[in-house]
Order: C-alpha cells, then sequence, then structure tokens
C-alpha cells in the first residue's frame, strides 16, 4: 500500500525514571511481563506491515533493542533498528533516518503504545483525503485505579498536563487547532483565516492525541529540511501544519515548477486537464480548503486530518509511571485480548512451573510468571507478578507490578507499587505507591508511603 | 455465420420489440405497398415521440456525424463478419428470448407456412442486414430515423410471430391482405406484450422457483439453443434456395457477404464466440437468492452486514447496514494487498461518498486503473493479458463491494477490458502497459471532457435570451452549460430544484452565484409551483437505455412529467459512452438503495429524543432511500449528446452503430 512505518521508541524517558534504567530502555519495559513495543510490533503484524523501522535513542537502548526484537522476532518480522542521538526529540530521530524514507506516506507509531486500534484506519483516512498529515485521536482514559484512593488525589494534579485541546470542524474530519493543555496559561490564539473558512469550530478537550501520525513523506521530508529547530513531531511540525494549512509554502515550489512545464506548448491538453480536475473536484463536497483556494486563487492549502479512534477500542500511552501501572492493570483485567495469554477459570494466569504455598491465594487479574516461588499465606490481588520471583510467606501483594527475579522477604505488605527486577525487600517491608529501583536493597521492618527508591 | 447470425438476430428483434407498450394505433398506418418494408413504414406516426406533447415543442435535429455517408457500407459488412450482439439484460429477459425462440422456430418451419415463409423467416435471419439498411435509408432522412426504428422492429417481431399465431387463417402473404394480418396481429400484441411480465414472475422476490425447475428452465434453454442452431442451418439452405425469388434488391447485400464471412468464419467463429460471451454483461445479482448471496459474502472484501429492516420490494437489490462498512474497510487498509492503493482509494471514496456524480466516478475509477496498470508486473510464466484482466476484475468487484456501479463505468470497464483482450501478443510488457494508459487517457478525453465540450456547444444554441432554464440536482454538464451560456453573454435566469438528503443542488447553486448567474433555489416539493416560470428543462443523465429510458438521480423523473404536463421541452444532456443496451422499464429492477439513515436524518427531528427513539427501534417502520428512478421516454423532449441532438428513439441507433467504435476507440 506504499505505506512506511516507523516506530519511535525513545531511549531512557526521564518520566519513567526508577522504572527504566540502563539494561531496561523504555520499550522494553514488561507489560504483563512483555516488553511493551512487543505490543506495537503485534498490532503491526496483525495489520499485514512487515517492513518496519524502529528508532532507538541511544546506541545502548539500540543495542538493547535489537538484541530483543532479533530474538524475539526475526522469523516473523523485518525489522530495521536504527540508533539515533540522545535528546534529539522525535523530529531530530525523523531528521536522522530521513533518507530511509522512500514510500509514499509513512505511517509513524510511537513506541510506547498499547491499543488495539488498527493502523489501518488512521491510513485509510489519510488516503481518502490525500492529506499532508493525519492524526489519530482517542478519548481520554480513565486514569488511575479507581478503588485505591491515595493515587487519586495525585491523578487530579497531573491529569491536565496531559490533557490536549484540540479543534475540529464541523463533520471531525480536519484539525484545525491543536495545543498542549499545559501550555495554554491564559488565553490562546487560533488563525483567523482558518476559523473564517471553517465556519465553525468545536473545541475539545477530552480528546487525545495518540501519537500515531500518517504524514505525507514530501511534507514531512519538507518540513523537517526547512525548519532545523523543529525538535518534536507533536509540539513543533505538527502545530506548524495545522497552523500554516491555508498558506502552504510545502508544495508551492514543487507546483510551480509543474505548472510551467505544462504551460510550454500543450495547451489543449492541460485545459483539458483542467476541466478534468474541475469535474472531479465539483463531484466533491468541496471541504474548506477547497472553498478558501478558490476564492483566493493560486492559493496552496494541504489538509490536516483526523481519525477519531471508536470509543470501544483500547488505547493506552505508556508514558508514566502511573501509565505504567494502569496498563499492567488493564492488559490482564479489562483489555485482557491484548495480552495474547489464554487465562484461567479464575481470571488469571498462573505458569505451571510457578510454585505456590499452601493457603496461598491468587486472586482474579493476576498474573505469575514462569519458575516463581510464594511462600504459604499469601495473597496476590490484581498484581503482576515476574519470572523466578521468590516471595516469603504471609506476603501481600495488591495492585502492584514485581519485575523478574524480584525478592520478597516474609511478612511484606505491597499496594500500588513497582517493584523492578532484581530488587530485594527485606521482612516486614509496608510499601504504598512506592517504586522500587532495579537492584535495591530495602531494609527490613521500613513503612513507607510514596517513595522512590533509587541509588543516587 | 448464418447460423449465428440467425440465431443472434432473434434477440435484437425482441429486444426492440420488447420496447413499445404503446398500442400503435391502427387508423394512423399507412398502406404498406411492399410486404417486406409495409410494417415497418406502417407504424412510422406513432412513434412515442409523436406521440408526446413536447415532441412537437423541439423539432428533433439529427446533427449526423460525417462519417455516416462515407462508412455506411463498411460499417454494414463489418457488423455483418463480426455481429456479436449480446444478449443484453438479466436472466429473466434472456430465458424469455429462449422460449420466445423456440416458439419461433416452430412456426417458420413449418411447411404449410412456406408460402408466407417467404418473407418472415428471411427477414428474420437477416434482420441485422435488414436494419441496417434501414436505417442507412433513415440517416439520410433525419426526421425518420427518430420514429421509425422501435415500432419497426415491434411489428417485425409481430410478422414474425404472425405465422404461429394464426396459422390457419393467413395463406397468403400478399400485399392486399396485408392490413387485415397487422390488425389480426396487433390485436394479439397483447398478449406479446404481456408475456414479459408472466416470464419474470418466477424471478420475483416471493415465489423462488425450485432448484428442480431451475434446472428444468436451464434444460429447455438449452434444447432450444441447439434446435436453433440446426434450425438456423436448415433455413439458411432454404433461404439460400428461396432467395431467388425474391426482389433483386435483397440478394445483392447476401451474395457479398456470404464469401466473406464463410472463409473468415471457420477461424474467427470461436474467437468470436468467445468475444461475444465476454460482452454480454453480467446478469445482475439478485439479492434475494440465499444461496449466491452467501457465496458472494465469503469472496466479499468488504464486511457487510445486512441491514435489518428491508424493505420489501427492493429484497433484490444490495442493502448494508452502511454504518459500520467504511470502519471495517479502512482498518483493513493494510491487509488488503491485492487491491491497489489507487483502487482502494477511489472504493474508499465511493463508500463514504467523497466522489459523487457519474462523470466524476468513472473518472476516478479509470485513473486508477490506470496508475494500477503503471504499477502492474507480469507475475512469471504468466500472460499479461489473462492476468491483468483477472486483476481488474478483483478491482472491479472490490469497486462493487463499495458501492455499485453506475452502467456508464461498466461500460468503460468493458472497453478496458476488450482494449486488455486486443493487445497484440507479440507487444512487449512495458509497451502494452503504456498503450493501455493511453487508451484509458483517451477514453477519458474523448468520451468525457471532448464529450462534455460537445454537448455543451450544442446545447447552447438551446438557450435563447430571457429564457428562465429549470435544472435538478447537480449534473456537471448542466454546469458547463450554463456557465458557458452566462459567459457568451446570454441573458437567462436559472431555476435550481433540489432535494434532500443529499441536497446537491447547493454545490451547483454556490457555483453558479459566484460566477454571477441569476439563482432560484427550491426544493422538489415545490415544482409544480415553479414549472410555471420555467421555459426549459435541462437534465442530466446517469444512464440513457435503448429504449430511451432516463435513468437518473431520484426525483428526475418528476421533473420530467411536470414539465410535460407544462408543456415545458425537457432536453437531458448525456454522453454517449452512458447509453446502454439494456432495455428498462421501471427503477424497480435495478436501483441502487443509498444510506436509508440519511432519509431518517432530519435536521431538529433527531434532536428530539422521544422521536428519535421511535425511529430507531421500530421494527414496523422501514427506510428506502432510492438513488435513482427511470423516466419514459415520451417525457424527454431531446437528447444532447456528443452525437448531436437526438430524439430518445434514436438511443438504439447510437448504441448499434457507435458500439464497435465504443469499444475500438
Amino acid at each position: 500500500m506504499d505505506f512506511q512505518v516507523v516506530i519511535l521508541a525513545g531511549g531512557f524517558s526521564s518520566n519513567l525514571v526508577p522504572l527504566v534504567s540502563k539494561e531496561v530502555p523504555k520499550a522494553l519495559l514488561p507489560v504483563a511481563n512483555r516488553p511493551v513495543l512487543s505490543y506495537v510490533l503485534d498490532l503491526l503484524e496483525s495489520n499485514n506491515l512487515k517492513d518496519l523501522i524502529v528508532v532507538v535513542e541511544g546506541e545502548d537502548a539500540a543495542l538493547k533493542v535489537g538484541g530483543w526484537i532479533s530474538s524475539a522476532c526475526v522469523d516473523r518480522l523485518h525489522v530495521e533498528v536504527a540508533a539515533v542521538a540522545e535528546n534529539v526529540g522525535t523530529a531530530g530521530a525523523l531528521r536522522a533516518i530521513a533518507h530511509h524514507l522512500t514510500a509514499k506516506d509513512i505511517l509513524i507509531v510511537s513506541g510506547d503504545i498499547v491499543s488495539d486500534i488498527p493502523p489501518g484506519a488512521v491510513a485509510a483516512t489519510h488516503r481518502r483525503h490525500d492529506a499532508a498529515v493525519t492524526v489519530m485521536l482517542c478519548a481520554q482514559p480513565v486514569s488511575g485505579p479507581s478503588e485505591s484512593g491515595g493515587s487519586g488525589g495525585k491523578d487530579k494534579t497531573k491529569k491536565p498536563a496531559c490533557d490536549d485541546i484540540i479543534g475540529l470542524d464541523s463533520l471531525k474530519q480536519f484539525l484545525l487547532y491543536i495545543a498542549k493543555g499545559a501550555e495554554i496559561k491564559k488565553d490562546t490564539r487560533v488563525k483567523k483565516s482558518i476559523l473564517c473558512a471553517a465556519g465553525k469550530m468545536e473545541i475539545r478537550s477530552d480528546l487525545m492525541d495518540s501519537h500515531i501520525y500518517a504524514f505525507k513523506r514530501s511534507v514531512l521530508q519538507e518540513v523537517l529540511d526547512q525548519k532545523p529547530a523543529f525538535r518534536s513531531l507533536k509540539e513543533d511540525v505538527l502545530p506548524y501544519l495545522v497552523r500554516t494549512q491555508l498558506r502552504s509554502e510545502i508544495f508551492s515550489d514543487q507546483n510551480n515548477v509543474e505548472e510551467n512545464g505544462n504551460g510550454n506548448g500543450k495547451n489543449n491538453m492541460q485545459n483539458n486537464e483542467v476541466v478534468l480536475s474541475q469535474i472531479l473536484s465539483n463531484a466533491s463536497l468541496p471541504s474548506f480548503h477547497q472553498v478558501y483556494e478558490s476564492g483566493l486563487d493560486s492559493r496552496k492549502t494541504h489538509k490536516c486530518c483526523v481519525y477519531i479512534a471508536d470509543e470501544s477500542k483500547y488505547f493506552v500511552r505508556l508514558n508514566s509511571i502511573q501509565a505504567f501501572m494502569d496498563v499492567n492493570r488493564d492488559v490482564i483485567g479489562d483489555a485482557n485480548h491484548l495480552s495474547g495469554y489464554s487465562f484461567s477459570a479464575h481470571h488469571n494466569i498462573v505458569h505451571p512451573s510457578a510454585e505456590l504455598g499452601s493457603k496461598t491465594t491468587v486472586g482474579p487479574h493476576c498474573m505469575l510468571g514462569e519458575g516463581s516461588q510464594v511462600g504459604d499465606k499469601c495473597s496476590v490481588k490484581r498484581s503482576v507478578i515476574g519470572r523466578h520471583c521468590r516471595i516469603g510467606s504471609n506476603v501481600k501483594i495488591v495492585n502492584s507490578v514485581v519485575m523478574d527475579h524480584a525478592t520478597i522477604g516474609d511478612g511484606c505488605s505491597i499496594q500500588g507499587s513497582v517493584i523492578c527486577s532484581n530488587a530485594q525487600l527485606q521482612e516486614r517491608v509496608t510499601l504504598r505507591d512506592c517504586q522500587v529501583e532495579a537492584g535495591y536493597v530495602v531494609c527490613a521492618g521500613s513503612e513507607h508511603k510514596g517513595e522512590i527508591f533509587a541509588r543516587k | 455465420m448464418d447460423t449465428r447470425r440467425g440465431a443472434l438476430a432473434v434477440p435484437k428483434v425482441r429486444r426492440v420489440g420488447f420496447f413499445t407498450s404503446i398500442e400503435p394505433p391502427p387508423e394512423s398506418s399507412q398502406r404498406p405497398n411492399r410486404s417486406q418494408s409495409g410494417p415497418v413504414e406502417a407504424t412510422t406516426s406513432s412513434s412515442p415521440l409523436s406521440n408526446s406533447p413536447s415532441g412537437n415543442l423541439i423539432s428533433p435535429v439529427l446533427i449526423p456525424p460525417s462519417r455516416h455517408h462515407s462508412d455506411n457500407l463498411t460499417s454494414r459488412v463489418a457488423a455483418a463478419a463480426a455481429a456479436p450482439v449480446p444478449v443484453p439484460g438479466p436472466a429473466a429477459f434472456r430465458r424469455y428470448v429462449a422460449h420466445d425462440r423456440s416458439l419461433l422456430h416452430v412456426g417458420s418451419y413449418n411447411p404449410p407456412d412456406s408460402l408466407l415463409g417467404t418473407s418472415t423467416p428471411s427477414s428474420n435471419g437477416e434482420f441485422s442486414e435488414d436494419s441496417a439498411s434501414l436505417f442507412g435509408f433513415q440517416r439520410s432522412d433525419s426526421t425518420k430515423l427518430s420514429a421509425s426504428f422501435p415500432n419497426g422492429g415491434f411489428d417485425l417481431t409481430l410478422a414474425v410471430r404472425a405465422p404461429q399465431e394464426s396459422e390457419t387463417k393467413i395463406t397468403t402473404a400478399s400485399a392486399s391482405e396485408g392490413k387485415k394480418k397487422i390488425a389480426e396481429v396487433s390485436g394479439k400484441s397483447e398478449s406479446v406484450t404481456t408475456k414479459p411480465q408472466k416470464e419474470k414472475e418466477p424471478k420475483a422476490p416471493k415465489d423462488k422457483t425450485t432448484k428442480a425447475e431451475r434446472r428444468a428452465i436451464q434444460e429447455a434453454q438449452r434444447a432450444a439453443k441447439a434446435a436453433a442452431k440446426g434450425e438456423g442451418n436448415r433455413r439458411a439452405d432454404e433461404s439460400g434456395r428461396a432467395n431467388p425469388g425474391k426482389t433483386a434488391k435483397k440478394p445483392q447485400p447476401k451474395k457479398e457477404r456470404l464469401p466473406v464471412t464463410s472463409s473468415v468464419s471457420e477461424k474467427t467463429a470461436v474467437a468470436v464466440e468467445k468475444e461475444k460471451r465476454m460482452d454480454v454483461p453480467q446478469t445482475l445479482m439478485q439479492y434475494d437468492d440465499r444461496s449466491r448471496v452467501d457465496k458472494a459474502k465469503r469472496r466479499a472484501v468488504v464486511e457487510q452486514t445486512e441491514s435489518k429492516n428491508k424493505v420489501e420490494l427492493f429484497l433484490h437489490l444490495p442493502q448494508y447496514e452502511r454504518g459500520n462498512q467504511l470502519p471495517n474497510l479502512s482498518s483493513n487498509f493494510f491487509t488488503l494487498d491485492s487491491i491497489h492503493h489507487a483502487v482502494y482509494k477511489v472504493g474508499l471514496q465511493h463508500l463514504a461518498g467523497d466522489i459523487s456524480g457519474d462523470n466524476a466516478r468513472c473518472i476516478a475509477m479509470l485513473q486508477a486503473f490506470q496508475e494500477a496498470i503503471e504499477d502492474y508486473i507480469t507475475p512469471p510464466m504468466k500472460d499479461l493479458t489473462m492476468d491483468l484482466t483477472t486483476k481488474i476484475n478483483g478491482y472491479v468487484s472490490f469497486l462493487i463491494e463499495c458501492r455499485p456501479l453506475s452502467m456508464s463505468m461498466g461500460n468503460a470497464i468493458r472497453f478496458l477490458k476488450n482494449q486488455i483482450r486486443k493487445l497484440p501478443v507479440n507487444l512487449s510488457e512495458s509497451e502494452a502497459k503504456s498503450s493501455l494508459c493511453s487508451d484509458i487517457g483517451r477514453f477519458i478525453d474523448e468520451k468525457i471532457i471532448l464529450a462534455d465540450k460537445a454537448i455543451v456547444q450544442h446545447a447552447v444554441t438551446k438557450i435563447r435570451d430571457g429564457e428562465v432554464l429549470l435544472t435538478y440536482g447537480f449534473s456537471c454538464v448542466v454546469e458547463m452549460i450554463l456557465l458557458y451560456a452566462h459567459e457568451i453573454g446570454k441573458k437567462f435566469r436559472v431555476v435550481i430544484v433540489d432535494s434532500r438528503p443529499n441536497l446537491e443542488g447547493q454545490k451547483l447553486l454556490r457555483r453558479l452565484v459566484t460566477r454571477g448567474l441569476d439563482c432560484t433555489y427550491t426544493h422538489i416539493n415545490a415544482i409544480s409551483y415553479i414549472m410555471r416560470e420555467a421555459t426549459r428543462v435541462f437534465l442530466g443523465a446517469s444512464s440513457i437505455f435503448s429504449n430511451g429510458t432516463l435513468y437518473a438521480r431520484v426525483g428526475t423523473a418528476c421533473i420530467a412529467m411536470v414539465a410535460n404536463a407544462f408543456s415545458v421541452p425537457v432536453i437531458v444532456c448525456c454522453e454517449a459512452y452512458k447509453f446502454h443496451e439494456r432495455v428498462l422499464l421501471d427503477s424497480i429492477c435495478s436501483n441502487e438503495l443509498g444510506d436509508p439513515d440519511a432519509v431518517a436524518n432530519i435536521p431538529s427531528f433527531r434532536t428530539n429524543a422521544k422521536h428519535s427513539k421511535t425511529i430507531d427501534n421500530n421494527k414496523n417502520l422501514q427506510f428506502l432511500n432510492l438513488m435513482y428512478d427511470s423516466t419514459p421516454s415520451e417525457y424527454i423532449s431531446m437528447i444532447v449528446s456528443d452525437y448531436g441532438m437526438i430524439p430518445p428513439t434514436s438511443i438504439p441507433v447510437i448504441v448499434r452503430e457507435y458500439r464497435r467504435e465504443h469499444l475500438l476507440l
């Protein structure tokens, strides 16, 4: 279909600091004991997209990601892993790999997405409108575990930051305005010409940019070349394209050349072509771009389209610790069709090689990785426990994620926390809403709430 | 060769005969002088056009294309050499033909009829040639052209039928008895004209034929075909012997043709037969036929859920839920490798309604095919002609799933396939591809754009200063006409009549007003009021069938009839590539169903929660959003096509005479 897919897998995200480390880049964070990147790859593979370019920030991370990809899906997919320098931003990353891009349209997918929205829908919308860029929007997810009151307060402070303010036209086809909610303090500027042309603008704050974009390659490369200062797709390139959609400078050069070429001699043919294009454009309901164009002749426009995903579809971006908890909970809970595992009758997954002590209960929506040992009288609820973990007796784990090879001593109580791989919790530790870095040792008998354990 | 021609000519007779359901008034018939052409001339004055009051308002002017005079003979010979006349239309119709044929032969083969047979079987066998000469004659006299063809055909069938129906009564075919015979026959014609309906009944949605019955019918058809072949052989011999007894005019073309056909026939017979089979338009799929629908569904690319509340009368048309078709198709964007992306895009646009209007849809499709052919690479060990045809077939069926094709698109596809088939074998792949692409480009240029320009030039002559032109909906040709007339400084006013739910007229209105035309905009429910003002009605067309029936956006028939009642001439603008050899009597058999929700969606009506509840979950409520309707030819004063201004009765002539050229381009 003449689409190239670029996965922006990022590097070591600062948002996820205690969870990611030199060993575990963001793309390899486990979600239900699978790297988050595998969800994206599965989604693309199910849509028959097998030629992928994965862009990773930093050489080390690229090596890690490349190693995992080659071990996991070398036989099914044709994946190219490209390393770019750290902190170049998404636009910089694309600039770095621009010479790899050859197809007519580029589908750019963020590597931290756990979703079941078919990317084909974006591509189809993009093609249908012949747009310069198409953005997939989806409904704002309900974040935070509903029952734990502690994190609820944290949510409220965090939530406005990730909000997007999005302006749509009356048919919800075109993007007229986009801004990050955090950027808007008191007032904002909307292009008057766009507002006049479109007639009506609907401002939404319940939608979220999903970081799945379809770009016309020529447009993307032109913008990246012209504006070397642009660092981020979402914050620079996309608002720029939206802003300039009625006075596009992108195509002007090419079209002039074409027109000059046609003008020499073949008057009749060109005349026919004019009629032809007129018939075609008259047949369709003119978008406001065309109306605007016809009003002032020879102005170039481009279209910025949106695809609004169905609300029934699942979509989460793993870009914060809270999101990490949510994703883990959902994948083995509500959105368990994504995980690819088959659930037992108790709605949980206990690997056959896992050992459970006597009187230990593993509740629904739980997952126990292979080779893990759980002592007596333990209780595991709504949690994911990785491979080869050793958990002592009388341990209570609720709403938590325990990664591979973690050790938890007797009598611990863990709630709403993340224990990274190789971390060690000594006896009678009580944690609530904490994150424990990989390899960290929490002293016996301590009690913590909302803390981050990391080596300085 | 003769045998085939004989067999083929019959459906043609049938087709034309099918057309006039109007009883020719016997009083007005002139006395025939010759037994041959008598019945033809007998009904010259009873054409539908001259019957219609509007027919007198604009005298049908034919601008005969220049090739007529020079090409006359050669085209006739060519037509005779390989005149694969496809049997048109739905299966029901064909079945009818088969029956008719078998009956026919019973009559013509009877030895006691040999007296009459000197004229009838030969006129039957040589009909194609006969009519060619007829038209040669008529072309020179353009006013007669309008009248004589369909009725002539009609009477010929009756004459053919005469022997078996009034076998005992008629013993001679003398000219003096001619009148009585015709009177008798026209008395019988009631049974003839009602026959199609009887034959169609097994197709009706309610009582389906059982498998056994269908098989029986098929067997009968096969037998009839075989009989027809043998029959034709013998009859050819007979007529060959009988020929010397006839007038000197007749055997002349026969002699000159015979050697040609016999020498070529052996070789080309198979090829021609094949060609003929491919030329036969696909029988329309009947969507109330469970098993076939299921079969089609398994092949389908687009996931379609059938709508729940279907309208009984239109069960045979595809009716699907619109809501989830587009999301389903678009989410499969990457999994459909077999469909070229350009074709896919066009399909999406059709489905989403981004492109509407026949010309635009056709152009978009052809351009997509052009792109697909450019990107096409013949797989190893495969033949370009075969493989590309199957590829195109796949694309076409995909497009049909997105939205049923219009007649004009069908014609364009037929042209393309023909072009692929006719590719010389020794052509290299790149040459073949470029020639196909240029052919498509030429089709777009000549058949659509230049045709539009020609139509504009013709139609503008019909616009005088101070007139009020009424148009309905949106047609790109009508728009071009109006704009051009405005450009050359004619003073006129435009009334745009529009209808829900598409409100296409608004597009037209917007553009006309920006160009400074004086417009009035109204909806179709005000037509009887606004028609008083109009002096001329310009209509667009989706297709025109060979009985002159206009197939266009729903509401057109209403406009034409009201205009007729107000004695306002109705001018239909239609490119010749939209003409179709099928015959359509009503708009039920073939139509398209639009999104039923579009009808239900009334602004300010839906907002009321109570109303929407009663609408959404009511089993007793069915929405019907028909897309097209058919306007009988008597309501059309004139058709402006790229071949000039013609009466609707001339459509079959154009279709038949230009079809070869159509395909060859």
